[in-house]
């Protein structure tokens, strides 16, 4: 199939795209690596009449440590952040998730924060954020605000993002004795999965990013404060019957989730030992 | 309608398209370069595949406004200039092709692997690396052989 | 002639050719139809049906007539004046029925996915624009998505005019089953279910019609595997001349038997080609491929197997219910795979006493007909998965089971129960070989001591017969005019050089490389001197093309006939110039030679040049020809039955029922091997297709009919990262039918892999006494079975 037809502008600067989005509201889209969008295009499932193209802007490119956080530009691709030195020694986990993103020719041109923002409950990159504590950069007509990723991700391909706002970055906090552990149940190489686990024990704090578990990307707090508080793993186990949402669909039932989602969660945190 | 200036297998190139056309399109039916086929245009089977400022990508997950400025190489782009002529060679030689549908994909998507693959760099590699890249027709076996035998080769200086 | 001594001179059948036009393709060089691009030329985009069932009430075009770049929109009622109806049936399928079927819906719709109406526009984008603007109203009629429940008393009819929704019913009975069941043992059962899947051909189907009114002919670029069988429907529901129709198969970017089916899109498109008078060109995308293709399998099989306590099988009972949509296939027909089911199913084992009952049911789905290996996965799957069951239930040896069964060989001909005749098979030989291959006793001890450590690995296996090279017991006996002979011209051209003109064709397989190994073997001259034409009805000799194993035995021995009728040829003419009796000539290395000497008298260029431009010089009353056409087609068996063996190897995760698979090995005799590196390879592919069906690929219909995961994103094929390496080797028992010997091997991979995966993950779960029978075997059945213990295996004492 081929897409419906629309418009397209490339603005030379945020300003300009903020004030495109302003101006056109509902009807335009923003497109950065437009890997998630292309697919919608052509398959007629999405048909905006503006296109406003991101991908090029260069305040949304750069990864920088400063202050112990590491700040990712929105419109890094997945390929740019994977390899980075910064995030390879600071942010292992999402060098680690982003080998499990698709494809090279797809991580060649989706952006990090474009996958942030399209929201969808079976990336990998949502979970992560939410396992790093990470916060959001937004910029609107109003300024930019930050949002925490707890508070970012609301429904299904939703965000906290305002209709006229732009995620510019992402900043990730560092803390130097993280451990870490990552895996996801997919049918082949590259797949959206069936479930999957981002975890992340800090000093103090442990939290478990779950995707492909329901309508939002989401953190499994009572696991998470079984596990901070010290209690065994198959106590968390146990808890993640509360935390995960019933939720079906053609891969899995509910229950085939929950239980895949306890095998994730013995093997990630079982490997950090000591449980 | 807009217009484009980019360059492909080194040609300067002006265009005017709409924007909707995505780049396989473009490349296809504007420029003629029907190496570039199309199996899905979801951005699944890898047919498409084209290099954009060097790096691999979904020709059918690109617009065609978005490659401009962009330096477009096309399966027939890195057979005249005789860069992947051993894989090539390989490919026919092992008969990792049957209807040849995939192979121009599947052939950039090689060569993307071996221009960065590591030193330790195994058959499970080179499978994670064209897992993106459909192919009906061979079962995969003999295009990793072709790889394979194309990467012992040019580490053999 | 013995093909298996290399030092034979000119020897080229049995050389690991590399193709010649894989370079070309490696270069994307190729020209597939969808490449080709004429004057004028509009695009085609159909509305389709969003219902499985409903009636049209109403249809309003004109919203889309004046949309951008539009050239026409048609309907089924307008389209029908174009094209007349067909119906997929056949006479020797006893009772088979179906109804007209039209090229786009005329008054109800019986599938979602069927045409509805067309848009012709100069961009295919602008005809996609158009089609939405096609007002279309529908009065939903009550889907029938299951098959047994299609054939349930009160079940909606989707042809009212037809009675009830049973297309075909056959029935096997060798006598005496009942008696040989109480006599039996035991008695193993169970019940098998095969998900529908689809071909997914990387190219989908593409078309390029283009009818010149001036010269009043119709020239049609098609992928398809049968052009001559497509320009004989053509003229037939156009109503045109056969004379009038060329079909050219250009590149076809896979094929797998769903391009060899009559397509109601494809069938609009011509016709809408001779409306505008100008070349139409349609190229289905994904979603409406998988909507549209011939879907395969969706069969559930009842299966009992009489069984002795030493392990002798005494008898099979069979009931295999198989849904195909709402109408037969046209002109192959739908029965034909549940037809082979039973024909195939104990295949390879000696038994006594078969009862099968095969029903075909129509449906609101897609519709469902022949694809690679047509019927052998299900009759394999069957028969294998009984025969583990058995030896599980009986503690033997999955191996032991099998030696005790299969037919011998020594015991040729024979007769199958269900009355197939075998000429010569090679069972024992070939299960021989796979256990030094696979190393069977170590693999069985690897697997043991991984046990201990709670490593769930699993061996399947799964011996197989195919049918391949048919006569024309397939179609031509039941009045189809579908060619089961083929035919080969060859030429001497002016240089010397040869050209083979044939009438099987390529989609990848490597017919044209093969082709040019026989006659360069046939001939005498270097392969690199011979070029090969297919795929062109106005080109080559009139034949069949290329579909269930035929290109190979069928084709290549034409190519053999023709090829020696054009040595004689020439050895008259030389003898004529050398005043030498042809008797004492032959032809090698690219000249003619003393035959006792084997010292060149003339080169093929040379004589070639007397021919062409020195007629002058030959003696009066000699006219050189020096081209020759020989067709074939085997007589003295209806099919040539090829045989093997397959064994997988995989690890079960017990916890989330993800299977790895580790190794596949395949032991195959397909008689005299042309080009083993293409025999190989075909063999491969075939075998990963299988791995698909038994782990992967399923059309998902909700109980509306409608299809859940029509993308390539959601119905899952195989990938490079998940396939084993797969190990194949040979035994060579060639038909005696034919000069080569050689019989088929394009589905000798997909008729079995699915048996031995499904076999390897219930010898994986033995431990825990759960066996599945459902295919594909996905997470989520293998959680589920685990979880609920449920899936053991039916047996009884």
């Amino acid at each position: 199939m081929k897409a419906a037809a629309f418009d397209y502008i490339r603005p030379e600067t945020l300003g300009a795209a903020i004030t495109l989005l302003t101006r056109h509201g509902p009807d335009a889209k923003l497109i950065a690596g437009g890997q998630s969008l292309l697919p919608a295009l052509n398959l007629r499932l999405s048909a905006p009449g503006l296109l406003i193209d991101i991908g090029r802007l260069a305040a949304l490119r750069g990864i920088t440590l400063a202050d112990r956080t590491l700040h990712i530009g929105a419109g890094c691709t997945h390929a740019q952040v994977m390899t980075h030195p910064l995030i390879q020694r600071h942010a292992p986990l999402i060098a680690r998730a982003l080998a499990d993103v698709a494809h090279p020719a797809i991580r060649a041109r989706g952006t990090f924060g474009g996958s942030l923002a399209n929201a969808d409950p079976a990336a990998e990159l949502p979970a992560c954020a939410l396992a790093l504590d990470a916060v959001m950069h937004a910029q609107g007509p109003a300024g930019p605000r930050r949002i925490p990723a707890a508070e970012f991700f609301t429904a299904l391909f939703e965000t906290a993002l305002a209709p006229d706002e732009v995620l510019t970055g992402v900043d990730i906090p560092i803390q130097g004795d993280t451990q870490w552990g990552f895996a996801e149940l997919a049918r082949r190489t590259g797949d959206y999965a069936m479930v999957g686990l981002a975890a992340v024990a800090r000093p103090g704090t442990i939290r478990l990013g779950w995707f492909s578990v329901g309508q939002t990307a989401i953190l499994a707090h009572r696991a998470a404060a079984t596990l901070t508080e010290g209690g065994p793993l198959e106590a968390a186990c146990t808890a993640l019957a509360d935390d995960l949402p019933a939720h079906d669909d053609p891969q899995a039932s509910a229950a085939m989730r929950l239980h895949l989602a306890r095998v994730l969660l013995r093997r990630v945190v079982g490997a950090w030992g000591g449980r | 309608m807009t217009s484009i200036t980019l360059t492909v297998n080194g040609e300067p190139i002006t265009a005017t398209i709409p924007a909707r056309l995505h780049l396989a399109d473009f490349l296809r039916d504007h420029l003629g370069l029907t190496g570039t086929h199309l199996g899905c245009e979801h951005g699944v089977c890898g047919a498409c595949t084209v290099r954009l400022d060097g790096a691999i990508v979904r020709g059918c997950l690109v617009l065609a406004v978005q490659a401009d400025g962009c330096t477009v190489e096309t399966i027939e782009g890195v057979s005249d200039s005789g860069e992947v002529a051993d894989l090539q060679h390989a490919f026919a030689a092992r008969n990792a092709l049957q209807c040849g549908y995939c192979t121009p994909g599947m052939v950039l998507t090689a060569q993307d692997f071996l221009l960065h693959a590591p030193a330790d760099a195994d058959r499970a590699a080179i499978r994670e690396h064209l897992s993106g890249n459909y192919c009906r027709c061979t079962g995969y076996e003999a295009i990793i052989d072709a790889v394979e035998t194309t990467l012992n080769a040019r580490r053999t200086p | 002639m013995k093909f298996s001594d290399p030092t034979r001179p000119d020897a080229q059948i049995g050389l690991a050719r590399a193709r010649p036009q894989a370079r070309a393709l490696a270069q994307g060089r190729g020209t597939f139809t969808s490449d080709i691009t004429l004057p004028r030329m509009v695009h085609a985009a159909f509305l389709r049906s969003p219902y499985a069932h409903a009636t049209i009430t109403a249809i309003d075009l004109a919203p889309a007539r004046t949309m951008p770049g539009v050239v026409a929109v048609l309907d089924g009622a307008a389209m029908a004046d174009l094209c007349t109806p067909w119906v997929g049936v056949l006479t020797h399928l006893k009772g088979l029925k179906s109804a007209p079927q039209y090229p786009l819906a005329v008054g109800r719709v019986r599938w979602q996915g069927e045409p509805v109406a067309m848009v012709l526009a100069t961009t295919r984008a602008q005809a996609e624009d158009a089609a939405e603007h096609i007002m279309v109203s529908y009065d939903p009629l009550p889907p029938v998505v299951d098959a047994a429940a299609a054939l349930a008393p009160g079940a909606p009819l989707i042809h009212p005019e037809l009675g009830d929704n049973l297309a075909f019913e056959r029935h096997i009975d060798t006598g005496n089953t009942d008696a040989a069941f109480a006599a039996a043992d035991h008695i193993i059962e169970a019940d098998f279910t095969f998900a529908r899947h689809t071909g997914v051909p990387l190219e989908p189907r593409a078309v390029l019609a283009d009818w010149n009114e001036g010269a009043q002919r119709l020239t049609i670029h098609q992928g398809t595997q049968v052009p001559h069988m497509m320009q004989t429907i053509y003229a037939r529901h156009l109503g045109l001349d056969e004379s009038q129709i060329r079909v050219i198969s250009p590149d076809v970017g896979g094929s797998f038997g769903i391009k060899i089916h009559v397509y109601p899109d494809e069938m609009a498109v011509v016709a809408a080609s001779r409306l505008l008078r100008r070349p139409v060109r349609f190229v289905a995308d994904r979603l409406e491929s998988f909507v549209s293709d011939i879907h395969a399998r969706d069969h559930t099989v009842h299966a009992r197997l009489a069984i002795m306590n030493d392990g002798t099988i005494t008898g099979f009972d069979i009931d295999d219910l198989t849904g195909i949509g709402p109408y037969s296939a046209y002109p192959r027909t739908s029965a034909v795979e549940a037809n082979q089911v039973i024909n195939l199913i104990g295949g390879p084992y000696r038994f006594a006493h078969y009862r099968a009952r095969a029903r075909v049911a129509f449906q609101t789905k897609a519709m469902m007909s022949q694809y690679r290996a047509v019927g052998h996965p299900i009759a394999t799957s069957v028969t294998e998965g009984l025969i583990d069951r058995a030896a599980s239930h009986l503690g033997i040896d999955p191996v032991t089971i099998r030696r005790r069964n299969l037919i011998p060989d020594d015991a040729y001909p024979c007769t199958s129960p269900s009355g197939m005749r075998f000429e010569a098979l090679s069972h024992h030989a070939c299960l021989d070989r796979l256990l030094t291959l696979m190393d069977y006793d170590a693999l069985r001890a690897e697997q043991a001591s991984l046990r201990q450590r709670g490593i769930m690995r699993g061996i399947g296996i799964a011996s197989f017969i195919e049918i391949t090279n048919p006569g024309a017991a397939f179609y031509g006996v039941g009045g189809a005019r579908i060619s089961a002979q083929d035919g080969a011209t060859l030429r001497l051209d002016a240089a010397g050089r040869l050209i083979v003109q044939a009438s099987v064709t390529e989609q990848g397989q490597g017919t044209t490389t093969i082709l040019a190994q026989i006659a360069a073997e046939a001939m005498g001259v270097a392969f690199d001197h011979v070029r090969v034409m297919l795929g062109d009805t106005d080109v080559t000799p009139y034949g069949g093309g290329t579909w269930a194993s035929r290109a190979a035995g069928i084709g290549g021995e034409a190519t053999w006939q023709a090829a020696r009728a054009l040595c004689a040829q020439i050895l008259t003419l030389a003898a004529s110039i050398l005043q030498e009796t042809s008797g004492n000539l032959d032809i090698s290395g690219g000249a003619v030679i003393d035959r006792a000497s084997r010292a060149e008298r003339i080169t093929l260029a040379e004589l070639a040049r007397i021919a062409y431009f020195r007629p002058d010089t030959l003696p009066k009353g000699i006219q050189a020809e020096l081209i020759a056409t020989r067709h074939y087609v085997p007589r003295e068996y209806p099919f040539a039955f090829t045989n093997g063996i397959q064994a997988a190897w995989l690890e079960l995760d017990t916890e989330t029922g993800f299977i790895t698979l580790l190794k596949h090995w395949v032991v195959e005799d397909c008689g005299t091997v042309i080009n083993p590196m293409l025999v190989d390879e075909q063999i491969r592919g075939g075998v990963v297709q299988g791995i698909g069906a038994a782990l992967f690929e399923q059309c998902d219909y909700d109980a509306e009919g409608q299809m859940l995961n029509a993308s390539m994103a959601d119905y899952l094929v195989p990938m490079a990262g998940e396939m084993p390496d797969i190990t194949i080797a040979h035994i060579t028992t060639p038909t005696a039918e034919s000069t080569i010997g050689a019989k088929g091997a394009g589905e000798a991979g997909t008729a079995a892999a699915s048996a031995a995966i499904a076999n390897a993950v219930n010898d994986a779960l033995s431990p825990l006494a759960i066996s599945l029978a459902t295919i594909p075997l996905t997470p989520a059945r293998i959680l589920a079975a685990l979880q609920t213990g449920t899936g053991r295996a039916g047996g009884r004492p």
